[in-house]
């Protein structure tokens, strides 16, 4: 089975872990190998969350740099950051809402310019979907599910073996019930959102 | 609804992390007698068991520190109960002394102690490699290369500890703790969780005479350990080509993957050793007679390339065997599959092109995400109030293990020395003899109780000079908010528990001079400090406030967050000092994030112009 590597980054909070047991589930209920990996960086205390998922027969639960055949960032500027970890064939798709870094906020650093940055990435790789996640995920009716959307828009692309019915039922399994109904609304808008970049 | 590492249904396959999976290792392995000292990356295995212990008959104790976690699990072995310890790499370090004598006593029951290694340091001070703990010892340890194959060699650990007599080190890494694997589940065997003592102190009493007859039993098993090694399953050769490999643990991975990536696999010879203390000879001198030249693949230090240098040099073999060198592999911090490809590459001198590295040099500079203390951490208060109570004096701050290290970086500026757990009230000893300067030290609750009370017994003893500031947040926070002894937990609704005082300890203890602060109440606070500073001699101050995240856990009622209100001056002292992380500016203003703040108060107190105020209506907090 061909192996395909994925990253994702976010902030702590953002949701990327439990994104990635929806995944990890999905795959499992398909039988499709999978190995994957974290780094919290101190998640709760506002660090940066990362995220490897190898799908296929590889061993290695980590991606190298310029490895990555998709790249899904919860923040903008954390897929810049991230960037390292993709090549020219590798797929992006990137939440446009911003959370300001700590360091940006007491004037440490300066946060890089949105169109700027979608021009870069773009450049640089196969392919850039990038759109207001938050915006999407207040229209499914939970500002938290930023998470259910992007993977919306990552299952739309077709790089990974899963389909969106295998993602729905993984959600189903893996997210709280109470939040269901949004969360699968959220998946449905950042997957149209992806097909319209299309 | 019953804990899902309980799980009766052999075969069925689950996806775990694999602290996760270690945990029903256990479980399945019908461990019985469970302890820890809370370490990342280990954290979650000890989480399990407490939760297990919730609902069976499972024993689990968060133990004061990790000797006295080994030492509890070492007893509960030699009364015939399965045990288990679990521990950081340098948890062993404080360990140890119990380790190496361990060693020679031996178990009844199957005792495993885990030790779990960080390479590249993602949540520790050091990235040593505990192989050496190991040869040191004289134990048997092993080693997982997968989440999967971790789960299973844990029941194999308490097999081979049962039938050597004495404790089988697990080690792990941090890239086997915090991966996510899929898992078979086998069946769990039932846990026996009492046992019996009998009396034979001429085996188990380690005066000379006894320990003279010890070593030489610890020695036969280990010889009998590596006659085990030769055969074990976890001892394997893959392939039959001349050019050779040996690697462990994650490393056995990245080679995999790059011998189908380089398609190199009929000329490459895999030894994947997991058993790997004491390793064995005869399979690998075997080995080396069938290669033309070797690559030793492991993270960390040279353990095995070392080794299997001199068994080629018993056999008289000459070929190449190369691992740590300047060329080839480091030894610093983890590796990555692309790493170990491009060594194998180079010393094997297979072409290969890698796909090509974008080009970075045009991107700006992201601007960094440190951690940082929480928006509303008391440590954040204390660090501010002892900077302000010290102004204009020269101080030295040696610091300890905990969130509050994060206060080291500007403005807070309140870390200047660390080595280890403790290590804050013993240095201060030392600085406070050999220069001028104030000394005072930072120690966390649950880290004065893991090594800090020997380092006051000392300074109280010798009559040092300093003062010890205890952050006392009620709760073991960096690693996810464990007890420990000073917490009250028949407020987390838990019976069975007896509570320690801090306060009580410290004045047992002689220290004279002890003060209690509440650090959301600054003034009064920074007037004690003063006091407290100014003594001379050793003095202490416990400030108690509970951390922030951890409230926010157990619920407890929240307090109104803050504004900055129109009366502003724009002085910025308050994200200039405290640089609390709920503060931001907006149109060069500064504002709070009302989802934030946690309302403390802290800010409002020093601002001159009393412009921070309680949130009131909607617009305020909003910022408005």
């Amino acid at each position: 089975m061909e192996t395909k590597r994925l990253v994702i980054v976010a902030v702590g909070g953002q949701g990327n872990l439990l994104a990635s047991s929806v995944l990890g589930e999905a795959a499992l209920l398909n039988g499709i190998p999978l190995n994957m990996s974290e780094i919290h960086g101190m998640a709760q205390r506002g660090g940066v969350v990362e995220s490897a998922l190898v799908f296929g027969d590889a061993r290695s639960t980590i991606i190298s740099d310029g490895e990555a055949d998709v790249l899904v960032g919860f923040e903008p500027a954390e897929t810049l950051r991230a960037l390292g970890k993709c090549n020219a064939d590798t797929v992006v798709i990137s939440n446009l809402a911003p959370l300001m870094p700590f360091t940006v906020n007491i004037g440490q650093g300066v946060y890089p310019d949105l169109q700027e940055l979608q021009k870069l990435i773009r450049s640089k790789t196969a392919k850039l979907i990038a759109f207001n996640a938050a915006a999407l995920a207040k229209e499914a009716g939970n500002v938290l599910a930023v998470n259910m959307v992007l993977l919306g828009a990552l299952i739309q692309t077709d790089v990974l073996p899963l389909t969106a019915e295998n993602v729905k039922e993984a959600m189903k399994r893996k997210t709280k019930q109470q939040f269901l109904d949004a969360n699968l609304k959220a998946f449905e808008l950042g997957f149209d959102e992806a097909a319209k970049a299309a | 609804m019953m804990h899902k590492l309980l799980t009766e249904n052999p075969g069925e396959r689950m996806l775990l992390l694999g602290n996760e999976a270690i945990a029903r290792g256990a479980i399945e392995a019908g461990v019985a007698f469970t302890s820890t000292y809370p370490g990342t990356p280990s954290s979650e295995i000890s989480l399990q068991f407490f939760q297990i212990s919730q609902e069976s008959d499972l024993y689990f104790e968060y133990s004061t520190n990790e000797k006295i976690a080994m030492e509890v699990a070492a007893a509960a072995a030699n009364a015939g109960v399965r045990s288990m310890c679990v521990m950081k790499h340098v948890g062993v370090n404080v360990a140890a002394d119990a380790l190496m004598t361990l060693a020679y006593v031996g178990v009844k029951a199957g005792m495993v102690i885990l030790s779990a290694d960080d390479p590249f340091m993602f949540s520790s001070q050091n990235e040593q490699d505990n192989r050496y703990y190991a040869k040191m010892s004289g134990l048997p340890l092993v080693e997982p290369s997968s989440v999967a194959e971790a789960k299973d060699l844990v029941p194999y650990a308490f097999d081979l500890s049962e039938k050597l007599k004495e404790p089988v080190i697990l080690r792990t890494t941090t890239r086997i703790n915090h991966s996510t694997g899929v898992v078979e589940l086998r069946e769990i065997r039932k846990r026996i969780p009492r046992g019996d003592f009998i009396k034979d102190p001429l085996n188990l009493v380690t005066v000379p005479a006894v320990a003279r007859k010890l070593h030489i039993k610890l020695l036969e098993n280990y010889d009998t350990a590596q006659e085990i090694a030769e055969t074990s399953q976890y001892n394997f050769i893959e392939g039959k080509g001349s050019w050779g490999i040996i690697c462990n643990g994650v490393s056995y991975n990245y080679v995999s993957d790059a011998i189908d990536e380089l398609n190199i696999k009929d000329k490459i010879r895999v030894l994947r050793l997991g058993f790997s203390h004491p390793l064995p000879p005869k399979l690998i001198k075997d080995f080396l007679k069938d290669c033309e030249k070797v690559l030793v693949v492991e993270e960390g230090e040279p353990y095995m390339e070392d080794a299997v240098k001199a068994f080629a040099q018993e056999e008289a073999l000459t070929l190449p065997i190369k691992g740590k060198s300047k060329e080839l592999f480091t030894r610093l911090y983890e590796y990555n599959p692309a790493q170990v490809r491009q060594c194998m590459v180079k010393f094997f001198g297979v072409s290969y092109a890698p796909s090509e590295v974008i080009d970075l040099s045009d991107v700006p500079p992201v601007p960094q995400r440190p951690p940082t203390l929480c928006a509303g951490c008391s440590h954040r208060a204390t660090y501010y109030e002892v900077r302000k109570a010290t102004e204009g004096m020269e101080t030295i701050f040696p610091s300890d293990i905990g969130c509050y290290t994060l206060g080291l970086l500007p403005p807070l500026s309140a870390a200047d020395f660390l080595i280890c757990m403790g290590s804050s009230v013993g240095t201060s000893g030392g600085f406070s003899t050999v220069t001028d300067k104030k000394v005072i030290a930072f120690i966390g609750d649950s880290t004065f109780f893991h090594s800090g009370i020997p380092g006051l017994i000392n300074a109280v003893y010798h009559k040092h000079n300093f003062t010890l500031v205890i952050l006392d947040n009620g709760t073991t926070a960096m690693t996810g908010h464990q007890p420990h002894p000073g917490v009250d937990m028949q407020k987390l609704n838990m019976d069975g528990y007896g509570i320690v005082s801090i306060e009580k300890v410290v004045r047992a203890i002689g220290v004279d001079h002890v003060t209690v602060i509440k650090p959301y109440k600054v003034k009064k606070s920074i007037e004690a400090i003063k006091e407290s500073v100014n003594y001379n001699g050793v003095s202490v101050i416990i400030s108690e406030e509970t951390c922030a995240l951890y409230a926010n856990a157990l619920k407890l009622p929240k307090r109104k967050p803050f504004h900055v209100s129109d009366t502003c001056k724009d002085h910025k002292d308050c994200i200039s000092s405290l640089a609390c992380p709920a503060f931001y500016i907006w149109n060069d203003r500064v504002k709070i994030d009302a989802n934030l703040c946690t309302g403390c108060a802290v800010c409002a107190q020093i601002c001159p112009e009393n412009a921070i105020r309680p949130v009131k209506s909607e617009a305020q907090a909003q910022g408005h």
